[in-house]
Formats: structure tokens, sequence, C-alpha cells
């Protein structure tokens, strides 16, 4: 009983992980899908998502504080993006790998500017009252409200971007430039801003991450730097841009490694994510979704 | 043209090689650990400005050149039947298996040339084979960096963990604290850098490197003349582990010492900062983009340690946006200018136009 109550345990924290990394994944993978740029400042911006909800339960700290905190760090980090996007990226245009050594660099200003305000130590993210505690699901067998918050959050969001790119005229325009560029402006669409668009929303989803993060670990100047590697591997195990294969690719990456550390160590299980990784891509080299396409594909 | 060049490339090499006559030992020390990294950015150089292929791993292969020969000089500093320190202080009362063969100092410096060489020709072909390449690709050599970092850390009682590898008394009989080594092994790591510089330039112009310049700027119109480009880029790549092997031996050498921090994603991306600085395409850009590069980090992050990384950052953004020759395409550009000859850029390369798509499948 409690063995196989253990397993299930390493399982829910397992899809826990995959919430957090698909958040953190979701605008990488639209960004890339849609742009072909790879943002290594991604996960600063999910640090500044996290800190952003640090500073506002300073200044609201009771009740709806923390959900306030969600709302400030979806916005804070949104906003950031588009700014980056129209300052930096846009002038990187065409040039994929010049535009992660930039944003690269962007990413090191973040982190030093992080440390020099809030110091190198982690800052605590207490849960409000109504997250802590948690549920008994069966004998020794506990799952904490927050984790149970993080994942029905991951859900939402999830939801509401599919919804978006479905059902809405901004995500008719998403789908038209990520089909065919060209035609898509030849149409009159404004390429441009769609990108910068579909760069806020990315780079907002990558500050709810943060603000998940903060009620599970301290939020450190670091934070960002050790979930970005998988975030990508999530991108590349999930295919062009693609949000179903980036929740699927994101399962399988959190999971795997909530599932190999049930029998190895934490560093070993990285070595054997990466080699799966590896692995996977001699059979889907376009990863789990990909679109067809009769153009000769360059990434 | 050309002629000039090599000039100003032998009075930089012989300015180098009478480096201890005008130097300090402390430049000096500096000197020859930034010109053994002038070999990996010369890889650097290689791989991405002239094949395209983006590595941000390479403080791996370089983690191994050295590690292999740190391995051989710790055995070296024990007495016949003990085991090194920290093994000890891990519990561990054998020398493992895979340590063994490292009391030869010959297997030593092969292992540390083959094996990097082995394993990036390995994972280049298992990525490049499937058509896979561009960013996934330097995605994974980061991604295998940090694997590597942590596991490297997490086997403390075989690699010395956080700490590395360090204490060696001698090397090949050589007395290490000895000043004299010390002279020897700056003027050996600047033999070796003139040496594969050499090579490099020879390389490029070959076959060969025509071809890397083709696959950077146009891969699928090198498909269609009917060349297969991964067998070209799994042996530049392979080509550029090597080289960063070497630099990794030299630099243990140089500096006693090696350890996880040095092979990690942040110094791996770092390395290619140089070379961005230097002019990415061009050996001697790499070369030059390192020496500044990291002078200014040691003269900067003794001064203001915490403004040393705002620098670094802007440095990316800087060099990529405004700069993207680096140096030495501004030093190019300068000296050619008022001829307009027309030089193959690394800039814009055809294949990562996003816009373009001149090319449809032939459906038959």
């Amino acid at each position: 009983m409690t063995e196989s109550s253990l397993l299930i345990g390493q399982l829910f924290n397992g899809i826990s992980v995959a919430s957090i990394l698909l958040l953190a994944a979701l605008g990488l993978a639209l960004s890339f899908g849609l742009m072909r740029v790879i943002n290594m400042a991604h996960g600063e911006i999910l640090m500044m998502g996290g800190y952003l909800t640090y500073m506002t339960l300073k200044v609201v700290p009771h009740g709806i504080g923390y959900l306030l905190g969600v709302v400030v760090a979806f916005v804070g980090a949104a906003l950031f993006g588009g700014f980056l996007e129209v300052t930096l990226i846009r002038r990187l245009y065409g040039r994929p790998l010049d535009t992660l050594l930039a944003t690269w660099g962007i990413s090191l200003i973040m982190q030093q500017g992080a440390r020099s305000i809030f110091g190198p130590i982690g800052d605590e993210v207490t849960a409000p009252s109504w997250l802590s505690g948690s549920i008994n699901v069966a004998s020794g067998l506990n799952i904490p409200m927050v984790r149970l918050f993080i994942i029905l959050l991951s859900a939402l969001v999830l939801a509401a971007v599919v919804l978006l790119i479905a059902r809405t005229r901004v995500g008719l325009l998403v789908r038209a430039v990520h089909q065919d560029r060209d035609m898509a402006e030849a149409l009159g669409i404004n390429t441009r801003t769609v990108d910068l668009i579909v760069f806020a929303i990315g780079s907002g989803v990558a500050g709810l991450a943060g603000a998940a993060l903060a009620l599970i670990a301290p939020v450190t100047p670091t934070v960002g730097q050790s979930y970005i590697v998988y975030a990508f591997l999530v991108v590349i195990l999930g295919g062009l841009g693609s949000v179903l294969g980036t929740a699927i690719a994101a399962a399988i990456v959190g999971l795997f490694s909530a599932g190999a550390q049930v029998f190895t160590s934490v560093s070993t299980s990285d070595v054997l994510l990466l080699l799966f990784v590896i692995a996977f891509i001699q059979f889907r080299p376009r990863g789990i979704v990909t679109a067809s396409s009769r153009s000769l594909e360059e990434s | 043209m050309r002629r000039s060049e090599n000039l100003v490339y032998a009075a930089a090499f012989v300015a180098l090689a009478l480096a201890p006559a005008y130097l300090g030992d402390y430049e000096l020390s500096l000197l020859g650990r930034f010109l053994a990294m002038g070999i990996l950015a010369m890889g650097i150089a290689l791989v991405w400005g002239n094949a395209g292929i983006l590595p941000l791993g390479q403080g791996l292969f370089f983690g191994l050149g050295g590690y292999a020969l740190a391995m051989h000089l710790k055995l070296t500093a024990l007495s016949p039947g003990d085991i090194p320190d920290f093994m000890q202080w891990n519990g561990l009362d054998s020398l493992p298996w895979l340590w063994v063969p490292f009391e030869s100092g010959f297997f030593a410096i092969v292992a540390a040339l083959a094996v990097p060489a082995i394993l990036a020709a390995a994972l280049a072909w298992l990525v490049f084979h499937r058509r896979v390449g561009g960013v996934y690709f330097a995605i994974i050599t980061q991604a295998l960096a940090l694997a590597a970092t942590t596991f490297i850390i997490s086997q403390q009682g075989y690699t010395g963990g956080f700490n590395g590898l360090t204490d060696f008394s001698s090397a090949f009989g050589f007395d290490l604290s000895d000043p004299h080594t010390q002279l020897g092994l700056y003027w050996v790591t600047l033999a070796i850098l003139g040496l594969m510089f050499i090579t490099g330039q020879w390389l490029l112009q070959t076959h060969f490197g025509k071809l890397l310049r083709a696959i950077r700027d146009g891969e699928n119109r090198v498909r269609f003349l009917g060349y297969d480009p991964a067998p070209y880029k799994v042996i530049v790549f392979a080509i550029g582990a090597i080289l960063a092997a070497i630099a990794g031996v030299l630099y243990t050498l140089n500096l006693s010492v090696i350890s996880p921090a040095m092979i990690g994603v942040v110094p791996s991306i770092e390395m290619v900062i140089w070379v961005a600085v230097g002019g990415r395409d061009s050996l001697a850009g790499a070369i030059l983009g390192t020496l500044l590069v990291n002078f200014a980090k040691d003269k900067v992050s003794s001064a203001f340690p915490e403004f040393w990384l705002y620098l670094m950052g802007a440095l990316f953004v800087f060099v990529v946006t405004l700069m993207p020759q680096g140096i030495g395409g501004v030093l190019e550009s300068l000296m050619r200018g008022s001829k307009g000859e027309v030089k193959e850029t690394a800039i814009m390369p055809a294949v990562m136009m996003v816009g373009e798509k001149p090319e449809e499948k032939v459906h038959t």
C-alpha cells in the first residue's frame, strides 16, 4: 500500500513539474514556431514573474494578494516581452542563432539585475491560507494544495491558449502567419504585429510560470536558468510551435524525470532525459506534432 | 592582400613569442591560458563562423580533454598503491577501473583527444543525419554541457565533484612549480596555437572548407548539387571538439586545475562570445577576441565584480546587433572598403532567411 502510494505521489509530482514546464515552454514553442526565434531570456522572464508576485505580496499581503500577484506577473512579463520584441528581436529577424546569443546577453543582464536588487539568496513567497495544507487522498498519500493549484492553473492557461488560437480572430491571424508568412503578408496581414502579440503572450505565460513556481520554491536570480534547458527540450520534443505537441512533450519530460528519479539520482535522470531526447529525434526529427508543409523546412 | 595578411600574422606571432621578455609573471600566465583558449576559439570559428553550426557545449569537450590529462597528473602525484585523496573521503578503497589506464601518460593524451572527437562525431551524426539542425543542435549541445556538469558534480568519488581535480606536482617529468616549466609551457602553448592556426587556414581554403561555407549559406542547394552535407558537418564538429580538447589539455597544464565550473553552460556560451567579438568566420579574429574579452574580464571583474556580468550581457547584445562580423569584420572593411571587394559573409546566410522560400519539394 505504501509503495503504491509512493508511486502515485511521484506520479503526481511528475504532473505538477510537467505543468510548470508547460507554462515555461508554451511561449518558447509559440514564438519558435512562428518566428524561428529562440529566446534565451525566457527563463529570466519566468524569474521576473516570480519576483513580481513576491513584490505584489509585499504590498498586499493578505487574502487575494497572491491572485493579484499572478495577474501582475502575467501583465508585467507580457509588457516586458513586448518591449524586448520591439527593441531587440525584431532587429535580428531571420538570424535565429544570433537572436539566441543576443537574448542570452539580456538574460545575463536580468540575472545580475535581480541579484543587485533582491540579493543572491532566494525570496520566499508564502502561499495564502486557502492554498496551504494538503488533501488526504488515501492513507499515507497527501497531495499538497499548492501543487493541485499549479496543475489547475496550467490546465486553464492551456485551454485559454488553445481557444485563443482556434477560435478568435487573433488566433486565425496567428495560424495564417504560421502556415505561410509570405502569403499572409501578401493578403495584408501585419505579420510583425502578430509576432509581437504572440511574443508578448508567450512572455506573459512564462510570467505565470514564475508566479506558480514561487509557491513551491524560493524565487532566486538563477531560477530561470534551472528551468530553461528543460523547457527547450520540451520544445524540441513537441514540434514546431504546436500547442498540443508542447503539452504532450511537457508531460513526457515531467513524468520521465519524476519516474527516473525513483530509480536513480537527479543528475543521472538529467543524463537519461537528454539521451532520450536525442534518441527520440532519430525517429521523429521534427517533434511529436509536425506541421505538414510543401516548403523545404529550414530549422 | 594575402601576403600583407601573412606578414601581420607573423609579426603577431613574434610579438607573442617575445612576451616573456616584456610581460610580468601574472600577465604571462594569463596570456598562456588565454592562448590555450584561443585554440578552442578557432574551433568555434570553424564550426560556427564557417559551417553555420552554433556549438553551445564546447566547454564539455574542453573539459573532457582537461579531465583526461588531470586524471593522469593526479595519479603521477601519488606514491604507488595510493588513491587520490577525494576518493578516500568518499569511501573508495581502490582505484576505479576507469582511472587505471590513465596511469600511462600516453594513454591519457590519446584519450584526451580521441574521446571528445568520438563523442562529438557521434552526437553530430545522430542529429545531422536526420537533417535536424540549426537551433535544435545548439540547444542539444547546451543540454549536453548541463547534463555533463551535473553528472560530474554528483559523482564526487570518481571525479572530484565540484572542486574538480587539482594539486598536481609534475607533468611528464617536469616540475610544474618550476618557473622554467611555466615558461616552457607558454612557448609550447603558443607553438601549438600557431600550428593549429596554419592548419586551420589551410583547411579553410581547401575544397572541404569551401563546402562548409556553402553548407552554411545554402544547405539545400548543396544537397541539390549532389553532396550530402551531414558528413561534412560531422567532421567539422569533431575538429572543433579536438581543438577544444587540446585547449583543455593546455589550459589544465597552465592553471594546474580543472573543475566543472569551467565546462558548464555559462562558460560554454561565453566561449562563443569571444569569437563573436573577434569576428566569427576568421581564425585570427577568434584568437584576438579571446584575448580581448578575457583580459577585459580579468581587469573589470577584479575591479568591479558586479559590473562584469552587465558588461558581458551588453557585449552580447551589442556585438550581435551592431557588429555581427566582429572586430575582424570591421578591420577588414576598413582595409578593403575603398576597393569594394565583395566577401562571403556569415551575417545573413541564405538558409536562415525566414521569408525565403524559393525551393519547393519536387513532386513526381
